[in-house]
């Protein structure tokens, strides 16, 4: 294939640029530790300064020795994990880049169901007993963190 | 034909020339674009990095001698915006203050005052009849205002009032020091001494920094004699001996601490006006009365009624010890100076402020519920202690014009004896809740408790009036 010299240029330009900003958003990227957020290790969640009051508390909590951050607030599938891991990252750094967020800082309801899920995942043979009377739409009704809120962490 | 052909060429060639130049301007400014977001998020990341590493820069040396706020404003610029914010004035539905102009004179140069407290209730002149406050008393305002508005109180046209007042309306600190020769408590006594005018002199600022932090290590302290003394007294009470504050005191409780240096009830004790707390029975308002009645203290005769009777003053840290927050281990600064976040450091906020003016940051970091629900639990334990207050109100203003009547009719004071130590009963009473600065809040149950007795001891007042003497016909309400 021929190319002129102009198109030729035209391309270096394409290139440079987008060289340019695939290198600063890989640096950003490595600079932030955002492959840490891949990870489990709670240390990593507090990497944003966002989670810091959650990460103390968790530390403190009767929690700590026995779940992680991802094991109640991501559900327990690896598919289900990563989106949800995905999605709360990519809104989180908004949020928190915009600064526009409610403080003290709230769990969503998608967020919410999640962690009850969680409790009943780990706790079955207890809960069980207790919803099995329930009707199956009913079982809402019955929060494990209404009661139970600062297992994980105190706000 | 050919020709025909070749132009054609020619300007498919230039089409396509120009289609290029369009993508390429497309994806270059896409990339741009990408690339700009990038260094923004990047430097964004940077920052916040930065603020996590550095809670302060140092760039002056604070001493113990530094009482300007503004320099140590240098150091903790976030701090110290919040400090200079308590000159807002807003209201809530029982407190704060409004922003009422007038205008300046000679002998008072300030602009702007809050209300009048007096206007809006003149109960509150017949109780007060023949002290100060009857004269002048407005709604509170924000810390900033602390020097001016007792500086220019009609209060000081009144009565000559003592140097003790500056303790708690100034940065006394560097006062003390000065005029103790660096023993903070001979300066405290040399301060109560003087005249209100002289003491101010030695005084330049409203509490500050250093009142409640050291200055090398930040850690809260206590400088105001008073409250070392009177928790010395009230840890006594309790079976525990020799309380150092500054020593035993937690971090947590310090917290609370530092407020209740001045958010309390006091007297000024003898000849010296000695500031002192009346906590040596306890924090529990029989407990203060028990102490007054002791001592003998009264702050002042009743005109109407020849009563001896006693003032209260803010004591916000009393009743807030009768709470079920105080039982749980909150701290005055949890809801008054709650944490606040500031890109990526947590600092308290010096705002000072009523809770009810940032309901999220004060209540919802424990209490999840909306602010909406919030802020009606609030009003409604304030709504429901108005009301009973209105209630005693009534009954003592009722009770103490009946005894002027009595007394003008001829009635010793031996008969009076009983009927006035009622009085200064029921005035302790309603007199605590009323000058107390969260309308029940601090201690709801204890609140509404005090004025039912406020009310009780106007009533047995009202009894024991008639049965010291037969006056039938002067006690029939007009």
């Amino acid at each position: 294939m021929n190319l002129h010299k102009s198109q030729l240029l035209r391309l270096a330009i394409v290139g440079i640029a987008i060289g340019t900003a695939i290198a600063v958003g890989v640096y950003t990227f490595v600079y932030a530790k955002g492959y840490s957020y891949m990870t489990n290790n709670p240390v990593n969640c507090a990497n944003c300064h966002v989670m810091n009051e959650q990460y103390d508390g968790w530390q403190k909590s009767s929690h700590q020795g026995v779940a992680t951050c991802n094991d109640c607030h991501t559900p327990p599938d690896l598919v289900g994990k990563y989106l949800t891991k995905a999605s709360n990252g990519f809104w989180h750094s908004f949020y928190f880049t915009t600064n526009s967020f409610h403080e003290p800082i709230r769990l969503t309801e998608r967020s919410r169901q999640i962690a009850e899920q969680s409790c009943r995942h780990c706790h079955q043979n207890m809960v069980e007993s207790i919803t099995v009377s329930l009707k199956a739409v009913h079982t809402d009704e019955v929060s494990c963190i209404r009661c139970h809120r600062s297992v994980g962490h105190l706000h | 034909m050919e020709k025909q052909e070749n132009n054609e060429l020619e300007k498919t060639t230039r089409t396509s020339r120009l289609y290029g130049w369009k993508v390429l301007a497309v994806v270059g400014l896409g990339a741009f674009i990408v690339a700009v977001l990038g260094l923004a998020l990047l430097t964004n990341i940077m920052e916040r990095k930065n603020e996590a590493r550095n809670p302060f820069f140092r760039v002056v040396e604070l001493t113990d001698d530094t009482d300007d706020p503004a320099v140590w404003g240098k150091n903790f610029p976030l701090q110290y915006d919040g400090y200079k914010r308590t000159v807002d004035q807003s209201r809530t539905r029982f407190g704060g203050s409004e922003a009422i102009a007038r205008t300046p004179t000679d002998a008072d140069p300030r602009s702007v005052v809050a209300q009048s407290r007096l206007e809006e209730d003149p109960r509150l002149k017949t109780m007060w009849d023949g002290y100060a406050f009857a004269v002048d008393f407005r709604e509170e305002r924000g810390h900033a205002f602390m020097l001016d508005d007792q500086t220019f109180t009609q209060r000081q046209d009144v009565v000559k009032q003592p140097g003790s007042c500056i303790n708690c309306h100034s940065s006394a600190y560097t006062a003390y020091k000065k005029l103790g020769g660096g023993d903070i408590v001979k300066g405290f006594n040399e301060l109560n001494k003087m005249p209100f005018m002289e003491a101010r002199k030695e005084v330049s600022h409203p509490v500050s920094c250093l009142d409640c932090h050291d200055s090398q290590t930040m850690a809260l302290r206590i400088t105001r004699p008073a409250f070392m003394e009177g928790i010395k007294l009230y840890k006594a009470s309790q079976g525990v001996q020799n309380y150092d504050v500054n020593r035993d005191a937690t971090r947590q409780e310090m917290r609370s601490y530092v407020c209740a240096q001045c958010h309390v009830e006091y007297y000024f004790k003898g000849p010296e006006k000695t500031l002192t707390f009346p906590w040596q029975n306890g924090l529990k308002i029989e407990d203060m009365l028990a102490y007054y009645d002791e001592v003998k203290h009264k702050d002042w005769v009743h005109k109407q009624t020849g009563a001896e009777v006693l003032k209260v003053q803010h004591p916000e840290f009393e009743l807030f010890t009768q709470g079920v927050h105080f039982r749980a281990g909150v701290a005055c600064a949890d809801c008054h100076m709650p944490y606040k976040r500031e890109g990526a450091m947590k600092i308290s906020d010096h705002h000072i402020r009523s809770p009810l003016l940032n309901i999220s940051q004060s209540c919802q970091t424990c209490h999840n519920t909306s602010e909406g629900e919030l802020k009606f639990r609030v009003e409604s334990i304030q709504e429901r202690t108005y009301k009973m207050r209105g209630l005693a109100m009534d009954a003592l203003v009722q009770f103490i014009d009946e005894m002027r009547r009595v007394k003008e009719a001829g009635a010793t004071d031996e008969d009076l004896a009983v009927p006035r130590d009622f009085q200064r009963k029921a005035k302790f009473y309603l007199d605590f809740v009323e000058a107390e600065n969260s309308m029940g809040f601090h201690a709801p149950g204890e609140a509404l408790r005090i004025l039912g007795e406020s009310i009780d001891f106007t009533r047995k007042g009202q009894l024991a009036l008639r049965r010291a003497k037969e006056f039938p016909l002067i006690l029939v309400s007009p």
